[in-house]
């Protein structure tokens, strides 16, 4: 392959995961909690790619587009909640929704 | 020559993909945080397009940059000033433990990586020109992951009338919400 070897996507690709879980962790609005779950979505998604150039199969990225269509599900339930919690008027920070708490 | 070019291009997207994705999570303003994730998902597509994912970056900026974010931007709007969350949640030891362990994370993650850089994954599969292209992607999705293929059909179905049953409205909201223009009609005449 011309340019970067399999191993530098993968760098990239633990990269990315790992500021999506310090987006998931640090940040309270469900919102930001969301675009950073996209984050690590995406960086698996680019670990499939590479790993499926390094073997020459393409279920890796067969298996990229099964992901890219479960996040899409997943944006739409995650949206219609944050929306419903909106119009409930509760306050819009994972801290504070405590209510299914045990 | 063609190998500088491809370097100077893939550093290029990655840089710009570890920027933008730093932005979204450092960003206050969630606008800011929704439009870096769209420069972060652009850079992605370039990078997969130089692994030969031709139709995963087609599909990645028509699914993903464009139709995913336009619905998060949508949202972002009609929440308005209620979508600006402070910055960070809890104590200042649960902030430092989050950073520290997404360092850690990071840092096991690229061990494991340089221990195996030189031995199993630097040797590359041969791929032919086809390798990603569209009709490829169509034949295996067609033939071999046929079920799967129809499962994400009926998942994105699920999470569309999930996504109408939680936007819907209760029936005493609608009765208040008839309830207040009837008194503000009331109020005009």
């Amino acid at each position: 392959m011309m340019g970067p070897g399999v191993p530098w996507y993968l760098a990239v690709s633990a990269m990315l995961f790992s500021i999506g879980v310090a987006g998931v962790l640090l940040r309270r609005s469900p919102l930001i909690v969301l675009l950073s779950l996209e984050i690590m979505l995406n960086s698996a998604n680019l670990a499939f790619v590479g790993f499926s150039r390094l073997f020459g199969e393409m279920d890796g990225q067969v298996f990229a587009l099964a992901v890219m269509a479960v996040a899409a599900a997943e944006v739409c339930v995650g949206l219609g909640l944050i929306v419903a919690m909106a119009r409930r008027n509760l306050i819009l920070d994972v801290d504070r929704l405590t209510e299914l708490r045990g | 020559m063609g190998n500088v070019l491809v370097w100077m291009v893939w550093l290029m997207a990655a840089a710009a993909c570890l920027g933008t994705g730093l932005r979204v999570v450092t960003a206050s303003n969630p606008f800011v945080s929704a439009l870096s994730l769209i420069g972060n998902l652009a850079s992605l597509a370039v990078l997969y397009l130089l692994a030969s994912g031709e139709f995963v970056a087609a599909a990645q900026v028509l699914v993903y940059a464009g139709a995913v974010m336009v619905m998060f931007l949508f949202v972002i709007a009609y929440l308005g000033g209620r979508a600006d969350a402070p910055w960070a949640g809890g104590t200042r030891a649960i902030q430092t433990a989050s950073v520290v362990t997404a360092a850690a994370l990071l840092a096991v993650t690229l061990v494991a990586l340089m221990l195996d850089a030189g031995g199993r994954l630097s040797d590359e599969a041969d791929v032919d020109r086809a390798f990603g292209s569209p009709a490829e992607m169509g034949r295996l999705f067609l033939t071999d992951h046929l079920l799967a293929f129809e499962i994400t059909s009926i998942v994105l179905l699920v999470a569309a009338v999930g996504g109408v049953v939680l936007g819907m409205r209760s029936e005493a909201e609608a009765l208040a919400d008839a309830q207040e223009l009837a008194d503000a009609e009331r109020a005009s005449s």
